[in-house]
C-alpha cells in the first residue's frame, strides 16, 4: 500500500514536471506577449517591461529561471495585475473556488447518490423513468443555459436570491452558483449509482439476505451500498478536481470571485506567471484527485485490494 | 424488485415530508423576498454608490495604468489640478490649484494650489508632490505605460528617452510650495483640460518613498491600508474579482460637501450578469448595456436606460501596403460604399454615422466628408481597375473576437452588394488581432478609437510615421506638417483650423474607413443625482448624491 502510494507520488511529480514544460511552451508560443494594450505601448516602455520581467532573456534561460524560481516557492509577479503576486491572486480566489467546489459537490452527492439508489430500487417504475429522466435534463443542460436562467427568474424576478455576488458569511449567495454547477454532477452521480446498484443488486447474495427476509432498507444500505457506490467513488476524485477548476462559467454568471476568471482572462492577456500558476495548480488538484480517487476504491473494494 | 410494503410507505411520507419541508421553505423566501430591501435601496440609506466597472483595475499606481475602468477608481481616490465639473465636459473648475494664469502664447502656466489640500493622511499637499510625480512618470527606469500623455512639457521626451539627465531641464519648476510653474514645447491652449487626465494627477512623495525608491514600480504604497490619495475618497477595501470600495476622506479640502459616505466598484465583465443585476437591484449604474438588449430594455424599463454620445470613433483600418487598398479611389469607394446610418439604426444603438474622423468636440468641427453614395464608389473602383469589383483581390475584415461580429457582416454584406467585392471575416482574440496590426498583417480591420481630453490631437497624433498606433501603413509629409504647424500656433481659434485642414487631407486619403459617431448605452438608477450626460464620461464623484427610494 505505502509502496504503491509512493509510486503515485513519483508519478505525479512527474506529471507536474512535464505539464510545467508544455504549459511554458505554449505560453511563448502565443501570438501578442503580455505587453499588448489597445494603445500601443511606446518601444522604449515595453523594452523596460521585458528587461524588468525577463523577457529579453533566450527562452531556455527563461524556462530554467521559472523553473528554479518555482521550486524554491516563488511563483512570480502578475503581468495583468501590475505587480501583484501570483500567490497573492491564488491565495485570493483559490479559497472561495474550493466553497463553491465543496458545497457543489456536497449537492451533487446529497441529490445524486439516492437518486441513484432510488433508481435502482425501483428500476423501471415510474419512479426509475422520472429520475433518470432528469437526470437526463441536467446532463445535457449546459451551465450558461441553467445559470441564467435560475439568475433570470430567481435573482431577477423573483429576487429570492442574489442575481449576482459572492459573499462566504451570506448563505444566500451561495445557493444559485452551487445549484447550477451541482445539478450537472448530481445527475451524472446519479446515473453512475444506478448502473452500479442494479449490478450489485442482481448479485446471488442479495437474493439470498432477500429470502432470509431481511428488509429492502438493510438490503440497500448494509449490504449493497458500497458495492453499488464503486462507479462514483472513481467518479468522484477527478470530478471533484474539475469542479473546483472548471467553474469558470458560474464565475462568470454569478460574478463569483474564483480562480477561473483569473485563468481566461490570464491567457486573454498571456499573463504567463498567473497562467503556469493556476495550470500547476489545477494539475496538482487533478493529480491528488486521482490518487484519493484510487485509494477510496481500494478501501470499497476488497477484489482490488487482493489485486493490488 | 418487489418492495415491502412497510418500507414503501416510509418512503412515501418521507419523500412527502420533504417535498413539505421544501415548499415551506420555498413560501418562507419568497414572503422574505417581497419584504427584503434591495441593495440600491440598502446603499441609498447608507449613501454608498454601487457602480459597475467592467473589470478588476491593473493596479492602484496611477503612473502604472491606462485604461478607462483604473480611471473611474483613481478619479475617486486622486485629484488633479483642475477638476471635471459635473455639467459640462469644456468647464474647469478648481481642483488642487485654485486658480491658473498663462503666457501670451500659452506655453507657460503658473497653477497656484490651494494650501488647505491635504493627503488622505493628513499631510499637507504642495507643489513638490507634483513635481515628484512627474519626474518618476517621465524617469527613463519607470515603466510608465501612458508617459507620453506628459510629453506636452518641454524635455520631458528627451528626458523620458535618456537624452537629457537633469530632470531641472524638463518644464517642470517649483516655485514655493503653493506655486507650480509648467513650460510647455508648445502653445497648449488646452492644458487645464488635459490636468483632468489621471496621468497629470499628484503622488504622495513622503508615501512612495517610505516604501522604496522613486522608480520601483511595484511597492505596497497602494496596498489596502497604505494606498493614500488626495481625492474625494480613499481606499477600504479590495477583494479581486469581487469588487473595490473607496470611503470619504476626511482630509479632501472639500470634505464637507462630498454628499456620498463611499463607492463600491463592481468589476463584472460579463454584461448580461451586470444588467439582470442592476434590474434585480443591486447596482446604481452599469458600466454598459448590451446593444443587443438595448431595445428591450427600452420598451419595459425605459426609466434606467442611458444614451449619451461619447468621445470616440468607430472605423475600418486599411493596410496601404496591399495592393488595391494602396490605391485612394479603392479605400474611398470602400468607404462611400457603407451606409453608416442603417448600421447605426440598426446594430449600434444611440451612435451617430460619423461625416469625419473625429467627433465634435466643442470649437472643432472637421468638415463633413463621409456620405454613403453607392453609385460614385462604383465608379471609383472601376477606374482604380476593378468595374463591378472584378479581379479585387480576396482579401479579409480582422476582428477582435467579441461582440463586433455583426458591424463586420454588415459590411461585408454592404460592400458585396454595392460594389460586387467579396471579404472574408478573420475573428481573433484581443491580444492577437492588437498584435497582427502592429505587424500589418492583415487587410481590413475593424477598430475603434477614443480620446482621452477635448482636443483634436487626442484623435489625430496617432496617424503620424511610425506611431504605434497607426498601423495602417499610411503617412503624409503635408499631414504631418500641417499638424506642426497647428501646434506651433498661438491663436487657439486658428490652431483649431489648421487640425481640420488637416483632418481634411487625411480623410481625402481615407486610410481608416469611418462609419460611427461612439456612444455610451447603460443603465442607470433615478436615485443617483448629480449625474449628467459628459462626452468624456468623467463625472465627478464628489458631486454625486443618493436619494433614499422606497
Amino acid at each position: 500500500m505505502i509502496r504503491k502510494l509512493v509510486y503515485r507520488i513519483v508519478q505525479g511529480f512527474i506529471v507536474m514536471i512535464v505539464l510545467f514544460t508544455i504549459t511554458f511552451f505554449l505560453c511563448r508560443a502565443l501570438p501578442g506577449g503580455p505587453y499588448v494594450s489597445e494603445k500601443a505601448l511606446p518601444p522604449h516602455i515595453k523594452e523596460l517591461m521585458m528587461e524588468r520581467d525577463g523577457y529579453n532573456k533566450p527562452v531556455h534561460i527563461q524556462y530554467y529561471l521559472r523553473l528554479k524560481n518555482l521550486l524554491q516557492g516563488d511563483t512570480g509577479l502578475s503581468s495583468r495585475l501590475s505587480g501583484r503576486p501570483v500567490s497573492d491572486v491564488i491565495a485570493q480566489a483559490f479559497p472561495v473556488s474550493v466553497h463553491l467546489g465543496v458545497i457543489s459537490m456536497l449537492l451533487a452527492l446529497a441529490v445524486g447518490l439516492p437518486a441513484g439508489v432510488i433508481s435502482a430500487w425501483k428500476k423501471n417504475t415510474g419512479v426509475d423513468f422520472t429520475v433518470m429522466a432528469f437526470a437526463m435534463v441536467g446532463l445535457c443542460l449546459p451551465s450558461f443555459v441553467i445559470g441564467p436562467i435560475l439568475a433570470e427568474w430567481l435573482g431577477r424576478e423573483w429576487r429570492l436570491f442574489p442575481a449576482m455576488g459572492w459573499s462566504a458569511s451570506d448563505p444566500i449567495t451561495w445557493i444559485l452558483p452551487m445549484t447550477t454547477l451541482g445539478m450537472v454532477y448530481a445527475a451524472y452521480l446519479a446515473r453512475l449509482t444506478r448502473t452500479g446498484m442494479l449490478e450489485v443488486l442482481s448479485q446471488d447474495f442479495v437474493r439470498t439476505a432477500r429470502a432470509k427476509g431481511v428488509t429492502t432498507q438493510r438490503i440497500l444500505i448494509k449490504h449493497c451500498l458500497r458495492g453499488g457506490l464503486i462507479p462514483s467513488a472513481a467518479y468522484i476524485g477527478p470530478a471533484f478536481a474539475g469542479i473546483i477548476s472548471g467553474s469558470l462559467v458560474i464565475e462568470s454568471v454569478f460574478q463569483v470571485p474564483g480562480l477561473g476568471r483569473h485563468f481566461v482572462k490570464a491567457i486573454e492577456t498571456n499573463d504567463v506567471n498567473v497562467i503556469m500558476g493556476i495550470v500547476l495548480l489545477y494539475g496538482g488538484l487533478v493529480v491528488l484527485g486521482n490518487i484519493a480517487s484510487d485509494f477510496l476504491i481500494l478501501w470499497l473494494n476488497p477484489r482490488a485490494r487482493s489485486q493490488s | 424488485m418487489r418492495l415491502h410494503r412497510r418500507g414503501f410507505l416510509a418512503s412515501y411520507r418521507a419523500t412527502m415530508m420533504t417535498l413539505r419541508s421544501l415548499g415551506i421553505i420555498l413560501l418562507a423566501l419568497v414572503l422574505s423576498a417581497c419584504q427584503r430591501e434591495t441593495q440600491v435601496q440598502k446603499a441609498n440609506r447608507e449613501k454608498i454608490l454601487l457602480v459597475g466597472n467592467s473589470s478588476e483595475p491593473k493596479a492602484l499606481d496611477l503612473q502604472l495604468v491606462t485604461s478607462v475602468v483604473e480611471s473611474k477608481v483613481i478619479t475617486s481616490l486622486f485629484e488633479g489640478l483642475v477638476a471635471d465639473h459635473p455639467l459640462s465636459d469644456t468647464e474647469m473648475s478648481p481642483g488642487v490649484a485654485e486658480r491658473w494664469e498663462h503666457n501670451e502664447d500659452y506655453t507657460r502656466w503658473v497653477f497656484h494650489l490651494r494650501q488647505d489640500a491635504k493627503w488622505s493622511d493628513g499631510e499637507p499637499l504642495t507643489a513638490h508632490d507634483f513635481s515628484f510625480a512627474y519626474n518618476r512618470m517621465l524617469h527613463p527606469d519607470f515603466p510608465a505605460p501612458y508617459v507620453e500623455m506628459l510629453y506636452f512639457l518641454k524635455n520631458a521626451e528627451d528626458f523620458n528617452k535618456g537624452k537629457i539627465k537633469d530632470f531641472a531641464d524638463v518644464g517642470v519648476k517649483v516655485i514655493d510650495d503653493y506655486t507650480l510653474e509648467l513650460t510647455m514645447k508648445e502653445p497648449v491652449p488646452y492644458l487645464p483640460g488635459v490636468t483632468r487626465h489621471f496621468t497629470w494627477f499628484p503622488i504622495p512623495k513622503h508615501v512612495v518613498l517610505s516604501y522604496g525608491k522613486m522608480t520601483a514600480p511595484f511597492t505596497p504604497w497602494t496596498e489596502v491600508g497604505h494606498h493614500v490619495g488626495n481625492g474625494a475618497f480613499a481606499l477600504k477595501s479590495w477583494q479581486l474579482n469581487d469588487h473595490l470600495e473607496v470611503s470619504k476622506n476626511p482630509f479632501y479640502w472639500d470634505a464637507a460637501n462630498v454628499k456620498l459616505n463611499g463607492i463600491r466598484f463592481l468589476p463584472v465583465e460579463n454584461a448580461y450578469t451586470e444588467t439582470r443585476a442592476f434590474l434585480a437591484g443591486q447596482l446604481h449604474t452599469t458600466y454598459r448595456l448590451p446593444t443587443d438588449m438595448v431595445s428591450k430594455v427600452m420598451e419595459t424599463q425605459p426609466q434606467f436606460v442611458k444614451q449619451e454620445a461619447y468621445i470616440g470613433s468607430q472605423f475600418l483600418r486599411t493596410n496601404v501596403t496591399r495592393p488595391g487598398l494602396d490605391n485612394v479611389k479603392v479605400r474611398m469607394a470602400l468607404s462611400l460604399a457603407i451606409d453608416g446610418k442603417s448600421i447605426c439604426n440598426t446594430l449600434l444603438s444611440g451612435y451617430e454615422p460619423a461625416t469625419s474622423y473625429t467627433p465634435n468636440l466643442g470649437d472643432y468641427r472637421p468638415e463633413p466628408v463621409i456620405t454613403f453614395d453607392p453609385k460614385k464608389a462604383q465608379q471609383l473602383l472601376a477606374e482604380a481597375g476593378y468595374p463591378g469589383g472584378k479581379g479585387f483581390p480576396r482579401y479579409s475584415i480582422l476582428i477582435a473576437s467579441g461582440g463586433t461580429r455583426a458591424v463586420s457582416e454588415a459590411v461585408q454584406a454592404m460592400w458585396k452588394e454595392n460594389l460586387g467585392i467579396i471579404l472574408e471575416i478573420r475573428s481573433m482574440d484581443f491580444a492577437s488581432y492588437i498584435d497582427a496590426q502592429h505587424k500589418l498583417d492583415f487587410d481590413i480591420s475593424l477598430a475603434g478609437w477614443s480620446g482621452d481630453y477635448l482636443d483634436p490631437t487626442t484623435f489625430l497624433l496617432m496617424w503620424t510615421k511610425d506611431n504605434g498606433n497607426n498601423n495602417t501603413g499610411w503617412h503624409s509629409a503635408e499631414y504631418e506638417r500641417l499638424l506642426s504647424e497647428a501646434a506651433h500656433c498661438a491663436d487657439p481659434a486658428q490652431r483649431l483650423r489648421t487640425f481640420e485642414k488637416a483632418e481634411k487631407l487625411f480623410m481625402d486619403e481615407r486610410p481608416i474607413l469611418p462609419f460611427a459617431w461612439q456612444a455610451r448605452n447603460y443603465l442607470h438608477h433615478p436615485s443617483v443625482k448629480g449625474w449628467h450626460p459628459l462626452l468624456l464620461d468623467n463625472h465627478p464623484w464628489s458631486a454625486i448624491s443618493l436619494e433614499e427610494t422606497n
